[in-house]
């Protein structure tokens, strides 16, 4: 018989996350599927009785917490000894957790504690035949397999993004505490800040609708031969204020400017999309200057409708990754859409 | 205070990114059609923390930057004639599958053997990197699996920039959600570091670093240990490229004012 277990940690504010809820979801539809399992839920954070309280309408049986200011940070070996700790005490044998940042640094390694093993980016749990299967992309999105495991603890990590978020209300839970006493060597990592873009200049939106991207030929010179660098910059920021989109980019335009070559400042690696970047979730992408190459495709994988502007008809758009490719002039579609966008009010 | 390091990359390799790729089920598991054939590149974010490894360790003298690679060997040859050209580092080679379909505990064990075979590793000096993420399993599992065999459990994932502060403090960036980095700071090695893409553009091509990096390639390669992974206990069901292939509607004849009105109204929609 199996015993699920989702583990989570909360916000800063106390609350759990989208992410969160989702794992609950796909453990709870485990559960579901598998007649007799137990289910339960792990808590980690400064306090939990909060984020317990607020799911406390699912249907798990119990609720642990390892609480205390020490396990606010996201910090691998204060996290994993939580974890741990957790999924001893729940003698947990399938455990689900959101693939946060934070998780993602720390279950592989619990799994290896505990003598488990640890799948993630999983984007589908079934149950067929008495076996859990999970679903999760290979060769960075490009294709797809269905998996299965005898060992266990089995630690499933589910992508954010890919499933239904648990909408079970709120009540009273009660939470068993569990003691996680650290010694200090849990505690030679201090997390001291994060570094965030001024909000106004942070152009990466998980949560925006559509995904505008720019390729290198945005850098390139134009039909007056001449490059148009202020130009983009302008067009390209004007689109993001006005439209609230997340800003991708292709590989080959972030990577110019290590190459030393003239580049759209407020690009960085964290904004590439594809092989060697993201593989962001949004409902619409739009492409502007890029090629559409396989590298770069891959990471829109998950991105509902495309359509794409470029001078090239026979681009990678062209050949089925694209819904629509618009064979034009970007600068002059762009100026458009902002004059458009501006008259009409925001996306 | 010394601040040389013994800094130690995991990396393998991959089908090299422009291929097209395509499933096979074979009686050991999934693998790809004509996997031996396919040209191969080091894998994408092990390269950023290979290079990231000989920066830091031209930074601070006395450190040396070892590659622990597991692969077939006359892939990994393949791979190494260009690698070894970039930055100097020593080769430890492992003779087994570089596939995405391997169980990342088995990849770990592995490596982590290797590591702790190193001879003179001094773990009070130790630093593990690794990519975040490989570019064909890409589970993010391997380099914390690596640590805990090793007992290292200063860990960090989508590392972008590592500074040493001369005090031997570890001042570390790491990506997290929406954008941002978490800023820690780590007390020193022993520590374990998955890169995402760092800031260093890829090295050029220098042959006297080549040269001097074969001489102990071509060995390396040569007494790399059979290393077989079972994949015990783990079973797939099918693998299958994604089904999905838009028809795709190729406007040339628009103007830019109506498309930009088209696109306007699909973006509202």
């Amino acid at each position: 018989m199996e015993t699920i277990l989702v583990l989570a940690h909360t916000e800063t504010d106390g609350s759990l996350a989208k992410s969160a809820r989702e794992a609950l979801h796909a453990a709870a539809t485990l559960h579901k599927s598998f007649t007799g399992s137990k289910f339960v839920i792990g808590l980690i954070g400064e306090n939990v009785q909060a984020a317990a309280n607020s799911i406390a309408a699912c249907p798990a049986t119990k609720y642990f917490g390892v609480t205390g200011a020490e396990f606010t940070q996201p910090r691998y070996a204060t996290d994993a000894t939580a974890a741990e700790a957790i999924c001893k005490v729940a003698q947990a044998t399938v455990v689900v957790a959101p693939a946060t940042s934070r998780w993602a640094r720390v279950l592989p390694g619990v799994a290896q504690r505990l003598g488990g093993r640890a799948d993630t980016h999983v984007t589908g749990v079934a149950v067929a035949d008495g076996k859990i299967s999970v679903s999760r992309w290979y060769y960075r999105q490009r294709m797809e397999g269905v998996s299965t495991r005898t060992q266990r603890p089995w630690f499933i990590g589910i992508d954010p993004g890919s499933q239904a978020a648990c909408e079970c209300g709120a009540g009273a839970a009660t939470v068993e505490n569990v003691a996680v006493p650290l010694s200090d060597a849990c505690q030679r990592t201090t997390v001291v800040g994060v570094r965030a873009p001024a909000a106004d200049a942070q152009t990466i939106r998980p949560d925006a609708q559509l995904l505008f991207v720019t390729g290198a030929g945005w850098t390139k010179k134009q039909a007056d031969g001449q490059t148009h660098l202020p130009e983009a910059e302008k067009l390209i920021l004007d689109f993001l204020k006005k439209s609230r989109a997340s800003l991708g980019s292709s590989k080959s335009l972030v990577d110019l400017g290590g190459e030393g070559q003239a580049v759209l400042p407020f690009l960085s690696h964290m904004n590439q999309v594809g092989q060697t970047g993201a593989t962001p979730r949004h409902a619409k992408g739009l492409s502007t200057c890029c090629h559409g190459e396989e590298p770069h495709t891959v990471g829109w994988r998950f991105i509902g409708e495309r359509r794409a502007v470029n001078l090239d008809p026979n681009c990678g758009w062209a050949r089925g990754k694209a819904d629509v490719l618009y064979v034009a002039d970007a600068f002059k579609v762009m100026a458009k859409i902002n004059e458009l966008l501006a008259a009409t009010g925001t996306a | 205070m010394s601040t040389a390091y013994q800094i130690v990359v995991c990396g393998s390799i991959v089908p090299d990114p422009l291929q097209t790729l395509e499933p096979v089920a074979t009686p050991t598991g999934p693998a790809l059609k004509n996997e031996m054939m396919l040209p191969a590149v080091l894998d994408p974010w092990a390269g950023h923390a290979l290079f990231e490894a000989a920066n830091l360790a031209k930074k601070l003298p006395g450190s040396k930057v070892w590659l622990v690679s597991l692969g077939p060997k006359a892939k990994l040859q393949q791979v190494m004639m260009t690698v070894a050209q970039k930055v100097p580092f020593e080769l430890v080679a492992l003779d087994g599958p570089a596939s995405g379909f391997t169980d990342a505990t088995e990849t770990a064990a592995a490596l982590a053997d290797a590591i702790a075979a190193i001879p003179g590793l001094n773990k009070s000096r130790l630093l593990v990197f690794g990519g975040w993420e490989s570019a064909s399993r890409g589970a993010g599992a391997t380099m914390q699996i690596v640590g805990e065999r090793l007992g290292i459990t200063d860990q960090f994932q989508g590392v972008d920039q590592l500074t040493v502060n001369a005090d031997g403090l570890l001042e570390i960036l790491e990506r997290i959600e929406g954008g941002k980095h978490q800023i820690s700071k780590c007390a020193g090695a022993p520590a374990v570091l998955g890169w995402a893409t760092g800031n260093l553009p890829e090295p050029k091509n220098n042959p006297q670093v080549g040269m001097v990096n074969m001489r102990t390639v071509m060995p390396a390669l040569q007494k790399a240990r059979p290393t077989k992974l079972t994949g015990e206990g783990l079973s797939f069901a099918g693998v299958a490229l994604p089904k999905q292939l838009r028809e795709t509607q190729i406007v040339k004849d628009k103007l830019p004012d109506d498309i930009a009105q088209e696109i306007v109204e699909w973006i509202k929609k």
